[in-house]
């Protein structure tokens, strides 16, 4: 289900009018996946607090939305333009890929929630096929 | 058996009586037809499914976005016993409508999508949790008789 320049163009002008708001999208979107989905806490036991709003959480939505950013610049080649963040996801962090639905998931009810009038079903689908798409790149490395 | 903190259950009863069963019945059924394309196969009778301006504007869709929040207020009024009390729908969907199990969570994600959209900073992250794991128990429910 690859990305037609329709929907490029969609996930582009979506991201135009969120973009300001990255880092609260990011903390929002993590912290609701460790809170719906308990199971993807595994993978911060590391951290002292999972809850939202704490640094942790901050720090780390900051960092994946920086993620989606280099994404959205990298849309008409997401497999060359993701390869660090896959070879990191693939040998360092190893997350299950299944996990990265998750947390599509919890991105867009975020975006949904704060941009209602923005995010219309043809929005939805874009950004939908964008993140499925952002999740193979990112398990690119895997085997 | 499933338990319910009070918290979750005065959420669940806060949700249904805020949300508009008019929009977001329609909303969440025209939503996962736009944006999972492949449930279409379930809505052959329904006419012009062609463009997302069309299945949001079907008048079908709408009529059916509104049964399936009547069921899912069956699953509010029988919070302790939902398996039971979806047993007839569950054999409906595998029996009758064939549908395939998995579709249950693409309409579930719209939905949840819907009523965040909705419910703006009601929403919070343990709303939210709340209302996933009653959308989890219903489509659990809903597969139960698929043999």
């Amino acid at each position: 289900m690859s990305l037609t320049e329709k929907d490029k163009a969609a996930v582009k002008a979506l991201w135009a009018k969120i973009s300001k708001s990255a880092d609260a999208i990011g903390a929002d979107a993590l912290s609701r996946m460790l809170l719906v989905y308990p199971q993807t806490k595994t993978y911060f036991s590391h951290w002292p607090d999972t809850k939202a709003g704490s640094e942790p959480v901050k720090k780390h939505g900051k960092k994946i939305m920086g993620g989606v950013g280099l994404a959205v610049s990298k849309i008409d080649d997401l497999a060359a333009g993701l390869l660090k963040l896959s070879e990191l996801h693939a040998f360092k962090l190893r997350v299950d890929p299944a996990n990265f639905k998750l947390l599509a998931h919890c991105l867009q009810v975020v975006i949904a929630n704060m941009f209602p009038k923005d995010f219309t079903p043809e929005a939805h689908v874009a950004c939908d096929k964008f993140l499925a798409n952002v999740a193979l790149a990112l398990s690119e490395k895997y085997r | 058996m499933v338990t319910w903190t009070d918290f979750e259950r005065a959420t669940i009863q806060d949700i249904f009586s805020k949300i508009d069963y008019d929009i977001v019945g329609p909303d969440a059924l025209s939503r996962c037809l736009i944006v999972y394309p492949w449930t279409q196969r379930y809505f052959g009778s329904f006419g012009n499914l062609y463009n997302a301006a069309a299945i949001a504007s079907n008048p079908k869709v709408a009529a059916h976005g509104k049964v399936v929040l009547g069921g899912l207020e069956k699953a509010l009024k029988n919070m302790d016993d939902i398996k039971q009390a979806y047993a007839d729908l569950s054999v409906l969907h595998s029996e009758k409508l064939q549908v395939d199990p998995d579709n249950f969570k693409l309409l579930a994600d719209c939905l949840t999508i819907v009523v965040a959209s909705q419910l703006g900073k009601d929403f919070t992250p343990e709303v939210h949790a709340a209302f996933a794991k009653f959308l989890a128990v219903v489509v659990a429910a809903l597969r139960k008789q698929y043999h």
